[in-house]
């Protein structure tokens, strides 16, 4: 989405404009650098589990087969459909911010958090499921079948990425809350948004996470 | 006390030599750009050194063909180090064929040989001089690591694999075994000796002492306790596959995958069996993990190639 | 510009009090937040380094016992890479000198900045309560399965705070990109960039991308510990050589985290005391952005051993030879610039020179390390111990110390005294050397790392490695004494006392809060040194 910054027609300092910074032009190009290069840092974060995972998988490509088959394929698929939902309503906050529409603003924040919810609400449900069916690692792991082993490191590696994954939704959630308060109080114009398109920067990368974490997790052997 | 001071490890394998002469290479390499360097930055500080406060040098802002001059100089002789020290190393993964093989189990804090003829020790490994000897090697724990400062060898001891190594001593003597890698509280103490002796000492030395099972009478020993016999027919194929002939044979597996039947293949069939089933053979063989431990499992890959098979080859 | 005083408001007297100080996002203050606490983990680091060089003395382990003397090692290794190398340079003349150097009034972000302190200071309190609750005996490369499994010292707890402390260095590297991408001023474009703000650029391009795998690393061991979950564990499926893999893959890029910013003081210190340009300005820029990305490709040298296939060891080889290049370059063309210049023996100019010959020493025996066959040799031996010590203590360290004499009237206003500056550098250079070479020799010999005891016929280098360590830490605690002495009484030193070139020196010492009274403008190269026009900005 292209960047619409209005000129700042304020002869002095605007009260958005932090003293170390010459213009918001250039403040609003540090910030955004700035959550560029942290969504690279997660990049190499998640990257890091990433290839643990691509170890395993290959070393052990039955039993990850049969862990991903314990999946839940229906909570998943609509899981990734409310990300990419929260994602468009996301891009549309930023829009309403951009053209001054507040209450619009504030509304699509809500809705992305709301989204952003019932994400981690039906995360809730599933992993409750399998904690039941004991297939949480751990000592409560009971697993028949000849891979157990392997099967309790799929679910290791399961629960770590997509455990991770929510941890950052809930600070994403967090980020959307002090945004909503913050532009309730009237505290973005055209002139300046940056926190919200910074913060959509950051939703959209946990959305792409997931984008990557579906498939490799769900849909391993499912021809 | 200074004529105790050991300036230069001796040599007694046919590695050390060749291990040493690249090391000379490299050190004359060294200390030829030490010196350079060192002679330059002096000779300028000297006379170049500020005489009065108005001195104003004027600026040189750079020549491309000195940065030519040295970047590519020193890249030739990096390349130089780097083909001799790799060509050096293939042959250090590359045990001979006929090589003289010695399992090593390694576990916190002792070593332990076994030679084929059935001699075990604990911490002090015989061998003949002039012969090839590849030690395979296996921890009961941690990582260790097997080294002779005096072979110039040296090899990490993993748990869950076997690593190998080879040498072959050049001369009769004692020398130090150490472990290299950190492995908890007694590192400093896991060490010991490798004794080198004449090839008639060391006949001596075999038929002298407590000969205990060689480790293929062992470890048909442990094919008939453990029950492998059961399933594992010498007659033909049973429950599992016949073992005859198999070490170093390609397997072809379920999956379709082939496999080649070394050590690392025997050891994960009897420790981990699911993990590569035989084509057309039901996953029912049971795991013996905890039931055999590292020493046995190598007297078993030791009974196994007795019989018969392809060659060991090279390590990967 | 203007007479020899202290000026009258500036960044350390504007206002007083602990909440001044902790609340500060002055990147100055900050900066100084961080000279605090790594000088003093740096001594706790060297404390534990004194008692084993004792305790080496003797072939016998007759000091501690083996288990302590393994948590001495391991707490001396942890210390000095994640909380004294690794922001040495950095954190303290980094932070202080970015922005000063680019003529801007702060870093892009002044909050995360002081986030980053805390964090560094969390992560130092979890682990010296390791350390004082019984320490950690891992090792500071924590190798599985015995870090994962076997250890029962404070494995986790030590994990934690090198965890914690990852994310104040990947702080510190986000804020240096953004501000040199953003906030130059009018005139300054990249090509006349100081080269210091080059390897720092570089620098937190590695903590960027490095430091995250890292935590993926230790957290996953610390998860195994707890969870028993089997990532490294053979006997639960795991391979505990990955770790080994996630763990180089930061770690060997990290050790150019900690050279890449000695090589930008160097590459401040030669053009001000030979008052001369650089010599090849564009090839020590680029060889900088080199090291910084050839540095990612060369991990499995550490692995060469480690049942790596031979393949694969041979590729890494290869890329180690080739990293090695740009910083032979660096040291050619830090030569070159000596020539013909005007050289003066300040202080810092003594640390250059040791710099030069020290590093030349460590990087050339890093080639003997990259070739294979002599690293089977060598691997875990203290010949190892030797190399990384060269740079990371004869490079890292004298660097540092360099930068903070010739910086030090920047950041106090006074000039530390000349003739105990050149004594303690005289002091530290002879006892680096007693303390290090002899190493080479123990690890050729095959003196394994990492032992309590050892076999007699290595003694005499021992006590020659301990005897230059002594004189070592004696050299050390002088500049300590001297600097705080300073403060109170060390000479006024105005505004450019070594009429160095650079926008920090353009400005009072020490600056104001706001660094410059005018926004400067750029209109000449770096190091402008010599007869031209001098343009007053």
């Amino acid at each position: 989405m292209p960047m619409v910054l209005r000129r700042c027609t304020l002869s002095e300092r605007p009260a958005a404009l932090a003293p170390h910074f010459d213009d918001i032009a250039q403040q609003s190009e540090a910030s955004h650098l700035g959550m560029w290069v942290f969504l690279l840092t997660e990049i190499m974060f998640f990257g890091g589990m990433f290839t643990g995972y691509a170890v395993y998988r290959s070393v052990y490509a039955v039993a990850f087969a049969e862990g991903s088959h314990h999946l839940d394929l229906v909570l998943g698929s609509i899981n990734t459909v409310v990300l990419i939902s929260s994602s468009l309503t996301m891009v549309l906050a930023v829009h309403a911010a951009q053209v001054g529409q507040r209450q619009l603003l504030v509304g699509f924040l809500l809705l992305t958090m709301l989204l952003g919810l019932v994400f981690l609400g039906l995360k809730t449900v599933e992993y409750t499921h399998k904690f039941a069916d004991h297939l949480v690692p751990g000592s409560g792991f009971l697993y028949a079948g000849p891979h157990a082993r392997q099967v309790q490191l799929f679910f290791s590696f399961y629960f770590g990425m997509t455990g991770m994954h929510a941890l950052h939704m809930i600070i994403g959630i967090g980020l959307l809350t002090v945004l909503v308060w913050l532009a309730w109080r009237n505290r973005f114009s055209p002139m300046y948004y940056t926190p919200i398109e910074i913060v959509g920067l950051y939703w959209h990368f946990v959305d792409i996470v997931w984008i990557f974490l579906f498939p490799l997790l769900y849909l391993i052997g499912r021809h | 006390m200074l004529s105790d001071l050991p300036l230069f490890p001796e040599q007694a394998s046919t590695g050390a030599a060749r291990v040493d002469a690249l090391f000379m290479f490299l050190l004359a390499v060294s200390v030829f750009f030490a010196m350079l360097i060192f002679s330059l930055v002096l000779y300028f500080a000297v006379k170049y050194r500020r005489r009065s406060e108005a001195e104003q040098p004027r600026p040189i802002l750079g020549d491309v063909r000195l940065e030519l001059l040295w970047t590519v100089i020193p890249l030739g002789l990096t390349m130089i180090m780097f083909v001799w020290g790799a060509n050096l190393y293939f042959t250090m993964a590359s045990p001979p064929a006929d090589a003289m093989e010695i399992a090593v189990v390694g576990k916190q804090w002792m070593w332990k040989f076994q030679h084929p003829e059935g001699q075990r020790e604990i911490n002090e490994l015989h061998i003949p001089v002039g012969r090839p000897v590849k030690l395979t090697m296996a921890s009961e724990d941690v990582i260790h690591s097997f080294f002779v400062p005096a072979f110039r060898v040296k090899m990490d001891v993993v748990p869950g694999q076997y690593t190998a190594t080879w040498f072959e001593a050049t001369r009769p003597g004692t020398f130090h075994l150490f472990c290299a890698q950190y492995c908890g509280t007694a590192h400093a103490g896991m060490g010991g000796r490798v004794v080198v002796l004449t090839p008639t000492a060391y006949e001596t030395w075999l038929s002298g002492g407590a000969t205990g099972e060689s480790p293929v009478a062992a470890g048909a020993r442990l094919f008939q306790q453990l029950g492998c016999a059961t399933c594992h027919r010498a007659d033909g194929p049973g429950s599992g596959p016949s073992l005859v002939g198999l070490f170093g044979q390609t397997v072809r597996l379920h999956s379709g995958e082939t496999v080649r039947a070394d050590e690392a293949y025997i050891r994960e069939s009897v420790m981990y069996p699911t993990a590569k089933i035989v084509a057309g053979y039901q996953p029912i063989m049971p795991t013996f993990q905890g039931l055999i431990s590292e020493e046995g499992l190598l007297q078993l890959i030791a009974y196994i190639r007795s019989l018969g098979g392809g060659k060991t080859g090279t390590p990967s | 510009m203007n007479p020899v005083v202290i000026p009258r408001a500036h960044y350390l007297n504007v206002n007083y009090g602990i909440k001044a100080w902790l609340f500060t996002t002055d990147h100055k203050r900050i900066a100084l937040l961080y000279l605090a606490s790594i000088t003093l983990l740096f001594f706790v680091g060297g404390a534990a380094a004194v008692v084993m060089r004792l305790e080496l003395l003797t072939p016998q382990g007759d000091l501690v016992q083996s288990e302590t003397y393994n948590k001495l090692f391991t707490m001396h290794g942890v210390i000095m890479v994640w909380f004294f190398l690794i922001p040495s340079i950095p954190a303290v003349l980094g932070n202080f000198l970015v922005p000063l150097m680019i003529g801007a009034r702060d870093l892009a972000f002044p909050r995360l900045n002081l986030l980053s302190w805390y964090i560094f200071a969390l992560g130092a309190l979890f682990t010296l309560t390791a350390v004082v609750t019984g320490g950690v005996d891992t090792g500071w490369t924590f190798y599985t399965p015995y870090s994962s499994t076997y250890a029962n010292t404070h494995v986790i707890l030590t994990v934690l705070g090198v965890f914690i402390t990852g994310f104040s260095s990947i702080l510190t590297g986000l804020n240096f990109i953004v501000t040199i991408h953003t906030m130059r001023v009018p005139g300054l474009t990249w090509s006349r960039l100081p080269l210091f703000i080059w390897a720092h650029y570089a620098t937190s391009l590695i903590m960027v991308l490095g430091t995250p795998v890292l935590a993926i690393a230790i957290v996953l061991v610390a998860l195994e510990r707890v969870f028993r979950i089997g990532i490294f564990d053979p006997a639960l499926g795991g391979d505990p050589v990955l770790f080994q893999h996630l763990f180089w893959f930061y770690s060997h890029p990290a050790v150019y985290i900690m050279i890449l910013p000695a090589m930008g003081v160097i590459s401040e210190l030669i053009p001000c005391f030979a008052r001369k340009r650089i010599f090849g300005y564009n090839f020590v820029a680029f060889s900088s952005v080199a090291i910084a990305v050839l540095g990612f490709f060369v991990w499995g040298h550490h692995m060469f051993v480690s049942s790596q296939s031979v393949y694969a060891s041979m590729v890494f080889s290869f890329m180690s030879m080739l990293v090695a290049i740009p910083s032979a370059i660096k040291v050619f063309n830090w030569t070159a610039t000596l020539y013909k210049g005007s050289i003066a023996y300040d202080t810092p100019m003594l640390y250059a020179f040791g710099f030069i010959g020290l590093f030349t020493i460590g990087g050339l025996t890093g080639l003997f390390l990259a070739a294979l066959a002599v690293d089977v040799h060598v691997h875990d031996t203290y010949f190892v111990i030797a190399h990384f010590h060269y740079i990371m203590v004869g490079g890292a360290v004298m660097g540092y110390l360099g930068g903070l004499h010739f910086w030090w009237p920047k950041i106090t206003g006074r000039m530390y005294p000349e003739g105990w500056g050149k004594l303690a550098a005289l002091i530290i250079f002879i006892g680096f050397n007693l303390t290090f070479f002899p190493q080479f020799l123990l690890g050729y010999l095959g003196m394994p790392r990492r032992y309590h005891f050892y076999p007699a016929e290595f003694q005499v280098l021992h006590v020659m490695s301990s005897a230059g360590a002594s004189i070592l830490g004696v050299g050390y605690m002088i500049p300590l004494v001297y600097f705080i002495w300073s403060l109170r009484y060390g000479a006024v030193a105005g505004p450019n006392p070594w009429g160095a070139k650079g926008l920090e020196w353009q400005t009072s010492s020490p600056p104001p809060t706001d660094n410059f009274a005018q926004t400067p403008e750029v209109k000449e190269e770096a190091y402008a040194y010599g007869p031209q026009e001098v343009h007053v900005v």
